[in-house]
């Protein structure tokens, strides 16, 4: 297989089979989840303002009062390296393209040096977290092969990119497959692994903010 | 596989409901929820970090509920529970967790973390892991009806004292009261005045009261230990004698578990709604307060900090009326760093300090420093508090750390300072 053969089955099979894999997974595993039910709570409810489950799921976007200062890299690198990569994925131009072809829809993106800018920072930010991984005990302490695969998943589709776009360390043609490819092992990963927090968060929060809102917290 | 452990990882399937999914689902393990608690932050010690001390119940979700955890348990690549990791597990779930609920407000992911070890204990007290001295309360509890062994007798005793102290009617048994009153064994034993205080509060008001021959305990280690039948027949005594009388409320006292039980718990250990209400005392108080009620003739000159027991503040949502209350009967009150919803747990609730291994006791004056160092910024020689289990812990605390410091029950307090 050449480099083209190569572009061409990850942007072809390639790519049907791990968004197969990401749809199916994903479906599966949010029914495996969220059909298990819960039983109602019978205590009569007391209201307070704040206390709900969509309060929740905002006031968690933001730092623990003293968090900042008690778990700087966490939170300092982790919001770098999330809105980085929100904002690489989806306003850098050749993936509005791809998303256009795809599903036809598209939006304004932004300069190519802003891209780059938010590259560098998003994979030193991450290059941050692995070492902080390490390096503080706690998180030293909790983590496993998995929270190392994951990390090691999400920053090289950052870093193929980059090196894609900036013609470095192999042909443009050969570093764009393997970029593509290790996205798609990214997409295929994201049901079965700690990444699928990207979408339970969301019902994690409203089910902290709700169980805990029925007694009037606001948590 | 031992019968008890079996049955103890049954338990466990069945407490794994949508939540428990949904948050293991989540854990990215920042372990961001171990600085929320006080036995990582006084110790340093990671094993302590709250979502790791739920280790067991997430493997049994793995396992069971998840399709590559049972293809992995099928393939032989996942170890099952054992006694001996559960036993191990058994220091992290009851000695190190006071379920003051403190990590399941920081959780970026949004986890629930109190609500996952009130499960887990489920399935540690079935399997047999439950520390021995909480296994003894429990037992007294069901058996005689206190887990501190207190039967109705002395109850008698302490009610003949506050009526001759007050010279006020204590009434016992009086069908078609307002309000039914609760103790807690501690409140017995330790803190008689409290009784006494609600008798002039309540012969202030003109409060129509009753004490229950048949239900005088509050406290409720079944929760604690986390065995719901054993949590369902105490509450069920309570539910029995307040329906019985048919009372219109019933009142909690300054007890965190207690309160947790009875309001929060209760209905849902019972299958059904109560016909009654379950009220704090300082709710109720705090209802008096505003109607303008609840006046007092002085105040207290010295000043004080107040301590928020955790299960009736941040996880009960009693939120405002304790310092509402306090700011009415105090001169000058300093609050501590983190109040409220965000304060510190004495270290001895959930049970916690019913255990009384050498082990469990340091661990537990090692994590008061936190409460300690609260107390000692707000510069005061006076903490005020409103769970006679907190009062019992932080007053061993200040013992074993020498430090001459006063505490007082808010209730108490008040009743001192109402007007004639």
């Amino acid at each position: 297989m050449n480099a083209m053969q190569f572009l061409a089955w990850v942007r072809g099979p390639g790519l049907d089979i791990s968004v197969g894999i990401l749809l199916l997974g994903v479906i599966w595993r949010l029914l495996e989840i969220y059909t298990l039910g819960r039983k109602p709570d019978l205590a009569p409810a007391r209201r307070r303002a704040g206390a709900s489950g969509w309060h929740t799921l905002y006031r968690r976007s933001l730092p623990a009062p003293g968090g900042l200062s008690r778990s700087p890299i966490s939170y300092v690198g982790g919001y770098t390296f999330h809105i980085g990569l929100a904002i690489v994925v989806f306003l850098f131009a050749p993936h509005i393209l791809l998303a256009s072809s795809l599903v036809g829809l598209s939006w304004p993106g932004l300069p190519s040096p802003v891209i780059d800018g938010v590259t560098v920072i998003t994979l030193a930010a991450m290059l941050v977290m692995l070492f902080d991984r390490i390096n503080k005990p706690v998180k030293r302490y909790l983590s496993t092969f998995e929270d190392y695969f994951t990390w090691a998943l999400t920053f090289l589709p950052v870093l193929t990119g980059y090196l894609a776009v900036k013609h470095l360390l192999l042909p443009y043609a050969t570093m764009l497959a393997v970029h593509i490819l290790c996205v798609e092992l990214l997409l295929i990963a994201l049901p079965f692994t700690k990444l699928f927090h990207a979408i339970t968060v969301f019902g994690s929060r409203w089910y902290n903010g709700q169980i805990n809102g029925r007694r009037g917290v606001p948590v | 596989m031992s019968a008890s452990l079996q049955r103890g990882i049954n338990v466990l399937k069945e407490m794994i409901d949508a939540p428990v999914a949904s948050f293991f689902s989540s854990c990215v393990h920042c372990g961001l929820c171990a600085e929320a608690c006080l036995f990582y932050t006084e110790t340093g010690d990671p094993k302590y970090t709250p979502i790791h001390k739920l280790e067991p119940l997430r493997r049994v979700y793995s396992q069971e509920y998840t399709l590559l955890g049972r293809v992995g348990k099928m393939l032989g690549l996942s170890k099952a529970l054992t006694d001996d990791e559960l036993e191990t597990w058994s220091e992290l779930v009851y000695d190190s967790c006071t379920m003051c609920g403190r990590c399941s407000l920081v959780c970026p992911v949004g986890n629930d973390i109190v609500y996952m070890v009130r499960k887990l204990r489920e399935g540690m007290a079935v399997s047999g892991h439950a520390p021995k001295d909480l296994r003894a309360t429990t037992r007294r509890t069901i058996e005689i009806g206190s887990p501190m062994g207190v039967k109705w007798p002395a109850v008698q005793h302490v009610i003949q004292r506050q009526e001759t102290e007050t010279g006020l009617k204590i009434p016992v048994d009086q069908q078609g009261a307002e309000i039914m009153v609760l103790l807690s064994s501690m409140e017995v034993i330790n803190y008689p005045e409290y009784l006494g205080a609600l008798a002039k509060i309540f012969h202030k008001t003109g409060t129509r009261w009753t004490l229950s021959s048949k239900a005088i305990e509050a406290t409720n280690a079944g929760i604690q230990i986390g065995a719901s039948d054993l949590a369902r027949e105490i509450v069920a005594r309570i539910v029995t004698a307040a329906e019985g009388l048919g009372v219109k409320k019933v009142l909690s006292p300054e007890c965190g578990h207690a309160y947790m039980a009875l309001r929060w718990e209760g209905p849902n250990l019972m299958g059904r709604p109560f016909k009654f209400e379950v009220v704090h005392v300082l709710e109720l108080l705090d209802e008096w307060r505003r109607a303008g009620k609840l006046k007092v003739k002085d105040k207290f000159k010295t000043p004080v900090t107040l301590h928020d027991p955790c299960q009736i503040v941040r996880r009960g949502g009693v939120l405002e009326a304790p310092e509402l209350l306090l700011e009415q009967v105090v001169s000058e009150y300093r609050p501590m760093t983190d109040p409220n919803k965000w304060n510190w747990c004495c270290g001895g609730g959930g049970g916690t300090s019913a255990i009384h291994e050498p082990d469990a006791e340091q661990l537990r004056f090692k994590a008061f420093q936190v409460k300690k160092r609260q107390i000692e910024e707000t510069g005061v020689d006076t903490v005020v508090t409103f769970c006679a289990n907190c009062r019992i812990v932080i007053e061993e605390a200040f013992d074993h750390y020498g430090m001459n410091t006063k505490l007082l029950g808010l209730t108490e307090l008040l009743a001192q300072h109402l007007e004639d």
